[in-house]
């Protein structure tokens, strides 16, 4: 498994306390999982997307990433509904521990683009990934 | 390796079935017809399904080389932890294979079949002996679905008084079908933390136990192989709330002629005879779970039930409290055949003798491999010794690697990455059928491996080395699945 | 003791490595008031002979033996097993392995499951099939759930009275403390299961149907998928004889969603009922919501195939409450057992097989029908059928149990429009002596 100083953590992205990131295009957020949780899951092998058109609150539960021997939930950063689900994750799962930045999962319309505000950014996700 | 039987192989190539034979060949005798031809409706008529024609000899050598294979308790050391691979003896074999009990036909009246159900009475009675519990059903088909009777009984018994309970408490040491039986009954798990030595904490338990609660699930001893030392208190805490206590009997080995059931305050209990009882596993079945109980709720047991009138066997089947039917029939009556056998070769003297020397093969192995494994609890164990991987994780070496190591010295690894309260658990469960120079020798193995952690890490990397197939990859098989060719 | 290798000298050893002077040493941490503290009421201890007496008297109290012909089935059928399977199904290797967790060393198990699999989706008709569950029985209740789970928001499931009361049962116990309904559909003059009243507006998550049914009457499934799939439901097929798809269409190629039911016949003792083989198979859409485990082929480090357990996300020890099933084990021997008959049998044998069973049991049909049993139903049948008597079978059923045969269940305590109506049974194991016997003892 990688040190801390050796995850990749964008500065141009907002970061949650169960290692989701979100980025700001437009007026749609994408979502995705940070390199720290793709180095800790191991090879991802499946990915349950929510269905475009659903809804969700800010931290619901919107899918799972299936390791080998472990199944962890996906919590959403920013209430809204998902306008897109990332397609390719069906068939190449392994895409996520490629590049999880590229890799993205759902793609989502904010109810309050505000609440991006409320998400980490880098260095207080790396002080919270320092006190794990 | 110096230590360890496994230093050759005869292994033989085998393909899939269907790449085999030739269109034409049987494997077996069908009679010829002695009645006229009759016609099915054209509509309904298939094509038959695609299987390959084989002759006889192509599907015994088929058979045969796939045996060999595999590793079963009779080729060697087993230590596999919360399974209790014992030896498994023949006798019990010849009896459920015997002509008399396979062609007994499950939908006769009674009086046909006084043999037969004489057999499930008696085993009731001795199961009900050996826990100290009063009511015994043999129908639930395997450990879960004992587990899943003993939920059902606890709905019925709430709902009996005319309350419905959503909760039920678990501890996390717990094996994974605990919470699963009881989410299909509709209760959601309420996760116990053990506490700082590896039991539960009594004052947990007061804290999270509410009238909202069913009740709670404990294994005794626990699946860190320790006895919950507080349990009859934390049953007087259930009981006084209104809850039941449910025993899962997955390590009765540890316990029996040295635990009374009933005495710790548990109220349904389920035993697994493919683990205590000496029945064969199968590679992964069948097994048989019964679910044992106290008086007051022997009428939620499953139904139909064996009762005895003093002349006749029968079935009883109006039983108003009962959850009813978790069967087609009477569960995986051959395996209780075995179990029957088994307990009647041992009697009372030799099941508790089991149990003792169980408890002190296990002993022997922890305090043995102690200095060179790290102890997760360093406590008094019962028939199984939790072990981890921290000590190794210096060289990178894990659990995985010193399991796969294991198979190259001739030995089945123990349970690994079990309970999930010990980060890299390697859980050892040799059983009393093991003796004294056979232990020696698996310790000696395992000392030799965490040297070789030490000195050489690529070997135990690249283990094992000595089987038909190298360590094979399980990411691609789930990420893109084949499982039909 | 010959299965406890300990010697006094052995346990004086360990004792003194251990540092405990006595068994009660060991067991200081389970208190005083949790012990055992009379001896376990069991008989003494038996050696073999006195087993072998014990388990002769059993037998001698047996009034159906193996030579009786036993022409009831119901879920358990008499068929030829061919001596090959016990001889090799009970291989130390085979039947005293573990489950399969640790795969090198289980590439014979592995690669047996993975051949069941295979011949069992391409006996259904089904995409994927897993590594066995319990029974028939269970295994419906556990297609019913998993209807439900994949109709998400829907409550209800349709279940036709034609099932195996016994199935039925079993699925009542499942959902009693669940807030799921089950509906019953009733069954039509011609045996067949009632499916004209059925709609979307229904809100069935599934339909589950048996075929060949409870009656052995075949039910039309094309025509079943359709109806079922029009109102916006799963369709579950149910069986109790696989043997009949060596002949009738399989129920996934006429459209069945999942697919589940009972392997006894094929090559496994009815044995009192057990163990027995709960065969589950659905379309690959469907594979994540499976129960029960599953084998798939991989490659080892240097690309040579093999198999291992996989998808394991789904069940228990990984997922616990979240798992689509609460199910552990399979029925291991059981499903090998069943493989190793489907390929002993092959594609030729069974056909042959199917149809020399559907010409017998016709055989036996005509003949009651000639001694004045009534058909209960007119829709075509395998293996077994109903008739109703015009008198008391009673007697006759028992003189012809003095003469070895065991003929005929009755249906009165399953159903309560079936008095004096029996279900008979005949497979291959039934000459046409037998069943020429029971038609002469029918006629007197």
């Amino acid at each position: 498994m990688k040190e801390i100083s050796e995850l990749n953590l964008p500065e141009d992205l907002r970061y949650t306390k169960d290692h989701e990131w979100a980025k700001v295009e437009g007026d749609t957020v994408k979502v995705g999982i940070s390199d720290y949780a793709q180095d800790q899951l191991g090879d991802i092998v499946f990915v349950e997307m929510p269905e475009v058109g659903d809804t969700f609150e800010a931290e619901d539960e919107f899918g799972t990433l299936e390791s080998v021997k472990a199944v962890s939930e996906l919590y959403i950063p920013i209430s809204g509904e998902i306008v897109a689900v990332n397609g390719d994750l069906e068939d190449s799962p392994e895409l996520l521990n490629q590049d999880p930045y590229s890799g993205w999962i759902v793609e989502v319309k904010p109810d309050n683009i505000d609440e991006i505000n409320e998400l980490l950014d880098k260095d207080a996700y790396l002080e919270l990934l320092k006190a794990e | 390796m110096k230590y360890g039987p496994g230093r050759s192989g005869l292994i033989m190539e085998e393909p899939l079935l269907w790449e085999k034979g030739r269109p034409g060949r049987n494997g077996m005798s069908i009679p010829d017809s002695d009645v006229p031809d009759a016609q099915l409706a054209a509509d309904l008529c298939g094509e038959g399904p695609d299987f390959p024609d084989l002759s006889e000899v192509d599907v015994v050598r088929h058979y045969t080389r796939l045996s060999q294979w595999n590793f079963g308790v009779d080729t060697g050391m087993y230590p596999l932890g919360s399974c209790t691979m014992k030896y498994n003896p023949k006798i019990n074999e010849k009896h459920a294979a015997s002509e008399g009990i396979t062609s007994a036909h499950p939908m006769l009246d009674d009086e046909y079949c006084q043999g037969t159900l004489r057999i499930i009475y008696e085993l009731q009675n001795y199961l009900a002996a050996i826990t100290g519990l009063d009511a015994v059903s043999v129908q639930p088909a395997a450990g879960a679905h004992g587990e899943l009777a003993g939920m059902l009984i606890f709905a019925a018994y709430h709902k009996s008084r005319g309350k419905k309970r959503n909760k039920i408490l678990i501890p996390d040491t717990a094996h994974g079908t605990n919470p699963a039986s009881a989410a299909l009954c509709g209760y959601k798990p309420v996760s116990i933390k053990s506490g700082p030595r590896g039991i539960l904490d009594v004052d947990q338990v007061r804290e999270l136990m509410d009238e909202e609660c069913a009740g709670i699930m404990i294994t005794n001893p626990n699946t860190l192989g320790l006895f919950e030392e507080n349990i009859r208190e934390i049953a007087q805490i259930v009981h006084e709330k209104g809850g039941l206590v449910y025993g899962d009997g997955a390590n009765m080995n540890a316990v029996m002629g040295i635990v009374d059931m009933k005495k710790c305050g548990v109220d349904v209990l389920h035993l697994n005879l493919h683990k205590t009882f000496s029945t064969p596993h199968g590679g992964g079945g069948p097994g048989s779970g019964p679910v044992c109980v106290v008086e007051e709720l022997a009428g939620f047991l499953p139904s139909p039930r064996v009762v005895f009138d003093g002349e006749q066997y029968r079935l009883e089947d109006e039983r108003p409290e009962s959850i009813g039917r978790m069967h087609c029939f009477h569960g995986n009556y051959g395996v209780l055949v075995r179990a029957l056998c088994y307990i009647l070769t041992m009697g009372a003297e030799n099941l508790k003798k089991a149990t003792q020397y169980a408890v002190l093969n296990a002993c022997y192995i922890k305090v043995k491999l102690k200095n060179h494994l790290h102890l997760a609890y360093d406590r008094p164990c019962m028939h199984e010794a939790v072990f981890s991987d921290k000590k190794q994780q210096e060289y990178k070496v894990t659990t995985l690697d010193i399991a796969k190591r294991l198979m190259d010295s001739g030995y089945h690894p123990p349970t690994i990455y079990f309970p999930l309260v010990v980060h890299g658990a390697i859980m050892i469960e040799p059983t009393e059928t093991e003796s004294l120079e056979e232990l020696d020798t698996f310790i000696e193995v395992v000392k030799e491996i965490v040297a070789e952690a030490k000195s050489d890490a690529e070997l135990l990397k690249n283990a094992p080395q000595r089987f038909k197939v190298k360590r094979l990859d399980e990411t691609q098989a789930a990420r893109q699945p084949c499982l039909c060719g | 003791m010959r299965y406890l290798p300990h010697t006094d000298e052995d346990i004086r050893t360990m004792f003194d490595t251990i540092g405990v002077s006595d068994f009660e040493g060991l067991f200081r941490t389970v208190p005083e008031s949790c012990r055992y503290d009379k001896e376990m009421k069991l008989p003494p201890p038996k050696t073999e002979w006195d087993l072998n007496s014990y388990m002769a008297e059993i037998k001698s109290m047996m009034k159906i033996t193996p030579e009786h012909a036993v022409l009831v089935g119901a879920g358990r059928y008499q068929h030829h097993i061919p001596s090959t399977i016990p001889a090799i199904m009970s291989r130390s290797e085979l039947i005293t392995a573990y489950t399969p967790y640790q795969p090198e060393m289980a590439q014979g198990t592995l690669q047996g499951l993975y051949e069941y699999q295979t011949l069992t989706a391409r006996l259904l008709g089904v995409d994927v099939a897993n590594a066995s569950m319990y029974d028939g029985a269970s295994a419906l209740a556990e297609a019913l759930l998993m209807g439900i789970r994949i109709g998400r928001k829907k409550k209800r499931v349709a279940v036709s009275k034609a099932i195996h009361p016994h199935y039925r049962a079993v699925v009542d116990t499942y959902f009693a403390p669940t807030e799921y309904e089950i509906v019953e559909l009733a069954v039509a003059e011609d045996g067949r299961t009632d499916l004209s009243s059925l709609s979307a507006e229904d809100g069935f998550a599934a339909v589950a149907l048996q075929s060949p049914n409870f009656f052995g009457v075949i039910e039309d499934m094309e025509k079943s998928a359709e109806a079922i799939h029009a109102a916006d439901s799963l369709f579950i097929a149910a069986f109790s004889e696989p043997l009949a798809f060596g002949l009738v269409k399989s129920p996934g190629s006429c459209g069945a969603d999942i697919v589940c039911g009972e392997g006894q016949s094929l090559g496994i003792p009815v044995s009192f009922g057990g163990p027995g083989l709960g065969m589950f198979g659905c379309r690959d859409k469907f594979v994540r919501n499976l129960p029960g485990r599953l084998v798939g082929e991989t490659r080892d480090l240097e690309g040579k195939r093999g198999y291992v357990l996989t998808l394991s996300t789904r069940e228990q020890h990984i997922r616990r409450e979240k798992a689509t099933s609460n199910i552990c084990s399979n029925q291991g021997i059981c499903t090998l057992t069943a493989a190793m008959y489907m390929a002993s049998l092959g594609g030729t044998g069974i056909r042959k097989l199917a149809k020399l069973n559907f010409d017998k049991a016709e055989y036996l049909k005509a003949g009651l029908q000639q001694a004045g049993a009534t058909l209960c139903h007119d829709a075509p049948t395998f293996n077994e059928f109903a008739v109703r008597f015009d008198s008391d079978f009673k007697p006759v059923q028992k003189s012809l149990m003095e003469q070895g045969i065991a003929a005929g269940l009755n249906l009165s305590g399953f159903y309560d429009d079936m008095d004096n109506c029996y279900l008979f049974c005949v497979t291959e194991t039934a000459s046409k002596d037998v069943l020429d016997t029971v038609i002469k003892e029918v006629k007197k």
